[in-house]
């Protein structure tokens, strides 16, 4: 099978660190933004933050796959 | 009309709409079995989204996040980041899966481990385990809609009638039409539950304090140790987050049923687009969250956090709404758990029963088999719903700790030539094993990290080191080339 290109894998590890591993750096009520913990904030931001990667990590198969010929 | 035949009303009648979309989708069509499991590889974007939407919202999101909310706090942020990573996750696994499963005529992920790795045993072992974790999680849809009704007809129904009553429909439902009435009812199930999360989330808030921004100053005022890690538990820190996290984003798309929606897909890059678009959708969930937050100084004290949200509700907004926000609720178990009970049965059917019973069975006869196993399914759940009591967050917990057990086979078994079929059985024994024994020893989570992430740390090594031990096959015993080789052929 195709292993998925560098670039792909560097856009997803984004919303995982951001996410995931430095939970200890932002887990915590203040600053309060738009009337919400910091935490509630920050993942509600990484949502639509990890779809932005994601549409990069797309675009970066998407035109590898185009390249092998028809999509499959 | 007293306010409970108002709302039952309400709620019965959201359902019937539900369930008659759901009967109307499959009315055309021949049901095949390829039809009834994968609705003829032709879905495209619209209607896997509205499928894998349909599968992953389940009442849990909807009762069980906000109840944590309530009853635990800070650690249930954990739903907002496993359910937007999991897709990350399937951006590199649905598309290659989905491409081997089309060259190979797969329709179920014991299939995938059959062709994959060549050993009846392991496959028929993976159908155990992804049948066995899927109890758990229909327990908790049923548990769902019995809290439903009860709240919701002003305890005059009690749980167990509301349970049976979902069941035979959810039955009915399932026998008549297949994976494609699921993703149909979506559309009522998903459009319902947008309304519904928007109009609580923002409305709870509103009325007991006058706005978000308000509530969660009153609450970081009150009881700040509730919003942050480890919330109102002892042990749920932020190891426990992170290992967490890493199990059920992992885990996601290792439900049968989940893995099995991929094989819908009209192509590829169907799946690839999917994976960008679906993370919007935790965003409902959101404010599922500020109702459940709001829900902790409104009704302080009650012992079953699983009733907050509905109870919340029925204090701030007349029946019918109560109605409108139950009807949402019911739907939101009965499209997941019947998607649940067609993956565990057609799994039953022709990965268990057909390959070590009887081999000579025909594709017609499997289909029948397949529907009888439904109607078994759903009387072992509403059993088991019936009989035991556990909140629905830990439930769908101990599902996870199962089905991530396959992960590693899954992976290596795409990116990894090397990797053999005795690595990957005994991996997957080793993960399970341990995480039925931790979990059931109370040993969860075990110094602060999650028993199924510990489980499959060990399954992962053992498949590694294993596989290095032993030697290399590019057969299996049935002379079938390895996917893998297909795609170089």
């Amino acid at each position: 099978m195709k292993r998925p290109s560098l670039a792909a894998l560097l856009l997803a590890l984004i919303p995982f660190t951001a996410m995931c591993f430095s939970v200890s750096l932002w887990d915590r009520i203040d600053p309060m933004l738009l009337g919400l913990p910091f935490n509630l904030f920050w993942l509600i931001c990484w949502i639509v933050l990890s779809c932005v990667c994601m549409w990069g990590a797309y675009r970066a198969e998407a035109a590898r796959h185009r390249q092998d010929g028809p999509p499959a | 009309m007293s306010p409970a035949a108002i709302c039952l009303t309400t709620i019965l009648g959201i359902v019937a709409i539900g369930t008659a979309i759901g009967f109307l989708a499959g009315v055309h069509r021949k049901m095949d079995l390829e039809q009834w499991t994968v609705g003829g590889r032709g879905f495209g974007v619209v209607l896997i989204f509205l499928l894998m939407a349909g599968e992953v919202y389940t009442t849990f999101a909807f009762l069980g996040a906000s109840g944590w909310a309530y009853s635990r706090g800070g650690p249930t942020l954990y739903v907002l980041a496993y359910l937007t990573l999991g897709y990350v996750v399937s951006f590199f696994i649905l598309p290659q899966i989905w491409e081997v499963g089309r060259k190979l005529g797969m329709q179920t992920q014991s299939d995938f481990f059959a062709l994959r790795y060549g050993n009846r045993y392991l496959a028929a072992f993976v159908c155990i385990v992804g049948i066995a974790s899927f109890v758990p999680y229909l327990q908790l849809q049923l548990t769902g809609v019995g809290i439903i009704v009860s709240v919701a007809s002003f305890d005059g129904i009690g749980r167990t009638p509301a349970m049976t009553i979902a069941v035979v429909l959810l039955v009915a439902f399932v026998f008549a039409s297949g994976v494609r009435a699921v993703a149909w009812v979506s559309v009522v199930k998903d459009a319902l539950m947008v309304i519904a999360a928007l109009s609580i989330g923002i409305g709870i808030p509103l009325i007991h304090f006058g706005g978000i921004g308000a509530m969660f100053a009153a609450l970081a005022h009150a009881r700040p140790a509730h919003l942050t890690m480890p919330g109102a538990t002892p042990n749920l820190g932020h190891a426990w987050y992170v290992s967490t996290v890493l199990l059920t984003s992992l885990g996601f798309y290792m439900w049968p049923h989940a893995f099995a929606a991929s094989f819908t897909a009209k192509s590829g890059d169907t799946l690839r687009r999917n994976a960008v678009v679906m993370p919007l959708y935790t965003l409902t969930l959101a404010f599922i969250f500020f109702a459940g937050f709001a829900s902790v100084l409104v009704l302080p004290g009650m012992s079953n956090g699983d009733l907050a949200l509905l109870t919340v509700v029925r204090r701030s907004f007349p029946p019918w709404f109560l109605g409108i926000i139950g009807g949402a609720g019911a739907l939101t178990a009965m499209v997941p758990a019947s998607i649940f009970i067609l993956t565990a049965a057609t799994l039953f059917a022709k990965n268990l029963y057909r390959p070590l019973f009887a081999p000579r069975m025909s594709d017609d006869q499997v289909a029948k088999l397949a529907r009888a196993t439904v109607v078994m399914l759903g009387l072992i759940s509403l059993m088991l719903a019936i009989f035991s009591s556990t909140t629905l967050v830990s439930l769908l917990l101990t599902g996870y700790a199962g089905v991530t057990q396959f992960f590693p086979g899954v992976v290596l078994g795409l990116y990894w030539k090397r990797v053999t079929t005795v690595a990957v059985f005994a991996g997957l024994l080793a993960g399970v094993a341990s995480a039925v024994f931790l979990m059931l020893s109370h040993r969860d989570p075990l110094f602060g990290v999650s028993a199924g992430f510990l489980a499959l740390c060990l399954n992962f090594l053992i498949v590694a080191a294993v596989s290095l031990l032993t030697p290399a096959r590019s057969r299996d015993n049935r002379g079938l080339p390895h996917p893998w080789e297909l795609q170089h052929a």
